[in-house]
């Protein structure tokens, strides 16, 4: 834009944006130092902001205790498996919402919107009970088709706005070569596809890798939590809590979704968006 | 097979088979390849989420427990009779009325302000758009650790601040009756602004250009700019964001959950830690259900005002 500002206005702007820079930076720079300070600088008074030695001791501590590998594990396996059944299954069914438009669409986008409206308690009881009937509450595959689920609707609304923008001319060009739906869709869409695939399905995967109400109640025996659950747990035990270790099992468990979100920051802006102005 | 709905077939040939058949051939070739393709999606919707929703519901009329051989038979409304005299669930009520519409406020004061920021030509705008990443991405669990220790009444950079002008400062936030909503308030808030302020900057990239520079060839200082060519264009966004993050911010759980419990004595107990402690904690499956229902009601009520009051405010 080409507007003109004093340069007073231009001074108090980069003030302001100062101050959300540290608002929003600030907490994640205080997790990472703290989890480099001794447990006896976090007890303390002391708030110098930087470790006054650097206690690299707190990572292997909190890789070594409560079954973090172990919960590492099982958050990796139900993310990858939640991430691909649900883009295996959305494909097509966004392929269909975005194309055929009219009732399904109509019909698709009252669920997504009534999905968010209900608290997630009325589910979880009865999905508490249906699971528990086919022994699959406690389990790290009644807790992979409970995400699977709840990840859908929301990468079916990614998924769509990307079909959306794929020219209907370039399969009617393939339908005039004789190319049947299938062959259209395997030559011509999918390919086009892929970068919007990509990010549904990373999308999916930190959903499923941050997810915490269905892993509280759904897991009870601590060989199948997931990190959020076992982080939750080391909270629990407050007072007695080491705190270096603490943060620095924080900073393992959220490198993952920060990761995933750098590279998906262009698509975020675009992606989602395009589904939730326009409709 | 082309069965494209939005283009017409370029010349209608005059001498095609009986018009009738042929489409109704068509519209069920289409309906079998619709079908083909929305049913891996519709069955696990449907019955891991449709049937629980519809099933949940009805457990409120219920007096089922959690336990294995509890019956479900209906039973009129006597949980809601119980919610109605329940002095605790109002409580958690209007704490979870308190925390909703405050966070959202400043969810979206706080969000507006950084859209504009970042729509205004600042450097730094990437690192800042990159930092506003940070409260989205991270697990919630991890968020309510991280602030737990900012707010550590001895270690924490929090109290350290304050202790600067007042030595021997050591308020635990979290812990103090006065203190611990508005300071888990703060958190929701910074949870949820980035989302926020990124749709809003969506909004704000979608205003023309010429409709900005033609305010500012009429004198609109950008005060001025702002309120009557910004504002106005981006209403619609406003109300949707506002929306959505109303309805997450009353059903919000994790965050609060893994911050306080709920506590220090019930300060905290939004209305999903309340019906998740009668569910999980106390077995009562169907005061739960009957809670769930309630905070639907409300919420959708709500909606309905608020989304009434903007479009009325739109036409006019």
């Amino acid at each position: 834009m080409a507007t003109r500002t004093s340069p007073v206005t231009k001074g108090a702007q980069y003030v302001a944006l100062a101050g959300y820079m540290l608002f929003l930076g600030f907490p994640l720079f205080y997790l990472l130092m703290a989890s480099l300070k001794t447990t006896q600088q976090l007890a303390s008074l002391d708030v110098w902001i930087f470790p006054r030695t650097l206690a690299w001791s707190n990572f292997s501590e909190a890789l070594a205790s409560q079954g973090i590998i172990r919960s590492t594990l099982n958050t990796l396996v139900v993310s990858l498996a939640t991430t691909l059944v649900v883009t295996a299954v959305s494909l097509p069914a966004a392929y269909a919402m975005a194309r055929f438009r009219g009732r399904l669409r109509l019909v698709g986008t009252g669920y997504i919107l009534v999905s968010q409206v209900f608290p997630v308690i009325l589910i979880i009881i009865p999905l508490f009970l249906i699971l528990r009937t086919i022994n699959l509450n406690d389990s790290l595959v009644g807790l992979t088709l409970v995400y699977v689920t709840f990840c859908l609707p929301f990468a079916l609304w990614m998924l769509q706005g990307f079909v959306a923008a794929i020219p209907v001319s370039l399969e009617e060009a393939a339908a005039m070569d004789g190319a049947s739906r299938f062959t259209m869709l395997r030559t011509v869409v999918f390919p086009l596809l892929v970068p919007g695939t990509v990010a549904t399905a990373m999308f999916t995967f930190v959903s499923a890798w941050n997810e915490f109400f269905f892993a509280l109640v759904l897991l009870q025996s601590p060989d199948n939590f997931t990190l959020s659950r076992s982080l939750a747990l080391f909270v629990g035990a407050e007072g007695q809590v080491r705190l270096g270790p603490l943060a620095a099992g924080a900073v393992l468990a959220s490198i993952p979704s920060l990761v995933f979100f750098a590279i998906l920051q262009r698509r975020l802006t675009g992606g989602l968006l395009s589904g939730a102005v326009k409709g | 097979m082309t069965t494209v709905t939005q283009t017409p077939p370029p010349v209608p040939l005059p001498t095609a088979p009986s018009p009738h058949r042929r489409t109704s051939r068509m519209v069920v070739a289409r309906r079998k390849e619709v079908a083909a393709l929305v049913i891996p999606s519709l069955i696990p919707i449907l019955v891991f989420s449709v049937v629980p929703l519809v099933n949940g519901v009805y457990l409120a009329f219920t007096e089922a427990t959690l336990s294995r051989n509890s019956s479900s038979a209906f039973t009129g409304f006597g949980q809601f009779r119980k919610l109605a005299g329940d002095q605790l669930f109002l409580d958690s009520f209007k704490i979870g009325m308190i925390w909703a519409v405050s966070v959202t406020v400043l969810q979206l004061l706080a969000g507006l302000g950084l859209a504009l920021l970042l729509n205004a030509n600042l450097r730094f705008q990437n690192l800042t758009r990159l930092l506003a990443l940070i409260p989205w991405a991270m697990p919630p669990v991890v968020v309510a650790i991280m602030w737990k220790m900012l707010y550590n009444p001895n270690s924490g950079p929090v109290n350290g601040v304050v202790r600067l002008v007042e030595p021997g400062f050591a308020l635990d936030w979290l812990g103090s009756f006065g203190t611990a909503l508005p300071a888990a308030i703060v958190v929701g808030v910074w949870v949820g602004m980035p989302q926020t302020s990124i749709t809003l900057l969506a909004g704000l990239q979608q205003i023309p250009d010429e409709l900005v520079e033609a305010a500012e060839v009429d004198g609109a200082g950008s005060w001025q700019r702002f309120l009557h060519v910004s504002l106005p264009a981006l209403r619609p966004v406003m109300t949707s964001i506002t929306s959505l993050n109303f309805i997450w911010n009353f059903n919000s759980f994790g965050l609060v959950y893994v911050l306080t419990e709920g506590g220090p004595g019930g300060q905290t107990m939004l209305p999903m830690l309340f019906a998740y402690n009668e569910a999980f904690k106390y077995r009562d499956i169907a005061y739960a259900a009957a809670m769930g229902n309630v905070m639907v009601l409300v919420v959708v009520a709500l909606l309905m005002f608020y989304l009434w009051t903007q479009f009325r405010a739109e036409r006019d």
